[in-house]
């Protein structure tokens, strides 16, 4: 079933260049260019934030590099393998780079504990009691040891979303994708998140976040970018593109955020 | 219905007592509750004395009453009519059995996806077409009687009841395929999505992710299905099978009495209502457990 494909080098991480390199991406959905022309590089520890309106591609391009979507152009290169190259087994990607969603997409028929051992025991053959521990330990992790046997749907928002996360990590990807995991949280939930995802970062979590949480990319950030209608408009160090954005359509951004309270 | 007003002195614990305004709206909604019982109970006994009235009051009704409702032919006639049940609950239980692994077999072919399984989509789409449109007495008739006509080599001797057991599997599958078909497709996309996401290959996410939502979905619908199959396998009797049906007609061409089918409808409904009961049971737990569940 498990092939091994050709192009994936065995090993974590190459040492030296980017961890996940986009180039030229390119995405439509029918008659729309969600994607038009997008680079750009994460280095191994790196968090880069995504910021943009709804609708300027920040999802698809992680859904993209998920292999969730089939690009329509362009390269997307993990540690250094082409994983845009049809041949490559999707599965082995995906199992080394973790997602999270904006609806969480917890398996509601199954207990919290159950949702984070279904892949380590499924996919990479660990044993039970193995992937069990492992997933306690993951969710003392992420502050629920005492909720492992309850279901999603008697859980808090920002509760699904932090075993969400946890989900993702207990398979030790090498890259995190993280899409508007806040957004449909309520504002005091979203900081039990955000903090986690602080810590994340501090141990040195490579990060691809697409959010609206403006503060928090000015506090966690390594690299902040803009994209529009498709297009990646500009990048800087959160400071550069936050404060002193190049671009008028930035500012435009950014001036409606300040206006609607959210930076 | 089971959420009954809380009883006054169980919510003792805070010291809180209703208040005067609280127990005078008890005790008016106490009274409306007591009236619009004796209405009902008023309304339905009138109802009964009519129909009843205008029946055995009709110029027909005496022998209506000895053909249909004769009491000793009913006795007569049980121990045979309930013999031929056995046969027709052996047959139910036998065909549900094989018609949820064949549906459940059909729905997974025809959400297959990739070109190579494409003959057995179609495969799987026809069978549903034809099966679900031919009258199931006609499927009965085609495998009862012109399959053994056939006179095929190794199947030379074979108790009808087979052939009856197989049309009603044919025919009860393709319904219960396309059942478990809308269940598996009313599972979000994104809960593959996120399946994939996690490293499942496609056949996975199918098992742990997306079968075990959508069979809890279509459990309704399916013991709907079942209970349709349970007096639907009263049909092969057509074929010569001596089930409960049959023994009813053998029982009435002695002397033209009809009670005997009277005998056999009330013992099938009998045996359908504990099915329904549950059906009903079950939608109601799913519908509470799916009220909490929320967008997820």
């Amino acid at each position: 079933m498990r092939r091994r494909s050709p192009v994936l080098p065995a090993g974590p991480v190459a040492p030296d260049g980017p961890l996940l390199s986009v180039r030229n991406l390119r995405k439509s959905f029918g008659p729309n260019l969600v994607l038009d022309d997008v680079s750009l590089d994460v280095a191994p520890g790196e968090c880069v934030v995504l910021i943009g309106a709804s609708g300027s591609g920040k999802s698809t391009l992680l859904r993209c590099v998920n292999l969730l979507e089939v690009v329509d152009d362009g390269v997307i290169e993990l540690a250094g393998a082409d994983i845009t190259d049809p041949r490559v087994d999707a599965d082995e990607v995906r199992a080394r780079v973790g997602i999270v969603f904006q609806a969480f997409n917890l398996f509601p028929h199954l207990s919290v504990l159950a949702n984070i051992t279904l892949s380590p025991v499924k996919v990479h053959g660990v044993s039970r009691a193995e992937a069990e521990s492992r997933a306690l330990a993951m969710l003392e992790r992420v502050g629920l040891s005492d909720k492992a046997h309850a279901r999603p749907d008697e859980l808090s928002g920002g509760q699904q979303q932090r075993v969400a996360i946890a989900r993702a990590l207990v398979n030790s990807p090498v890259l995190m994708l993280l899409d508007e995991v806040t957004s449909a949280l309520d504002p005091e939930l979203v900081g039990e998140v955000l903090s986690l995802l602080r810590e994340l970062k501090d141990e040195g979590m490579t990060m691809l976040i697409a959010t609206h949480e403006m503060g928090f990319a000015r506090q966690v950030a390594d690299t902040v970018c803009f994209l529009d209608g498709g297009r990646l408009l500009e990048s800087g160090p959160p400071e550069q593109l936050l404060g002193e954005p190049r671009e008028p359509r930035t500012r435009q951004f950014l001036a409606r955020i300040i206006e609607a309270g959210r930076l | 219905m089971a959420r009954a007003p809380q009883p006054l002195s169980a919510a003792g614990q805070s010291g809180w007592q209703p208040s005067q305004l609280q127990r005078q709206r008890l005790a008016y909604r106490r009274g409306r509750a007591i009236r619009s019982a004796v209405t009902a109970t008023l309304s339905t006994l009138v109802l009964l004395a009519v129909v009843i009235g205008a029946v055995t009051s009709s110029p027909g009704w005496p022998r209506v009453r000895e053909t249909f409702f004769s009491w000793d032919k009913a006795k007569e006639s049980l121990p045979d009519v309930a013999a031929g049940l056995w046969l027709n609950l052996r047959v139910m239980l036998i065909c549900a059995v094989i018609v949820v692994i064949l549906g459940l077999t059909l729905a997974i072919l025809r959400t297959l996806r990739g070109p190579v399984f494409f003959p057995l989509r179609v495969f799987a789409a026809a069978y549903t077409d034809l099966f679900r449109g031919l009258p199931l007495i006609l499927v009965l008739l085609l495998l009862g009687f012109g399959v053994p006509a056939l006179s095929l080599t190794g199947v030379s001797f074979q108790p009808v009841v087979i052939y009856g057991g197989a049309a009603l599997v044919l025919t009860y599958s393709a319904y219960v395929a396309e059942v478990f078909r809308a269940g598996i497709e009313s599972v979000h996309p994104s809960q593959r999505a996120a399946a994939r996401s996690l490293g499942l290959s496609n056949a996975q996410a199918l098992r742990y992710v997306v079968l075990p939502q959508a069979v809890r979905r279509v459990l309704p619908p399916l013991l709907n299905d079942f209970v349709s199959l349970q007096k639907d396998s009263g049909l092969i009797s057509i074929l010569g099978v001596v089930d409960a049906i049959r023994a009813a007609q053998i029982s009435t061409a002695d002397d033209f009495n009809y009670t005997p089918y009277i005998v056999a409808g009330f013992l099938f409904v009998c045996l359908t209502i504990p099915l329904t009961r549950l059906t009903d049971w079950v939608a109601r737990r799913q519908g509470w457990y799916g009220s909490g569940g929320g967008a997820v």
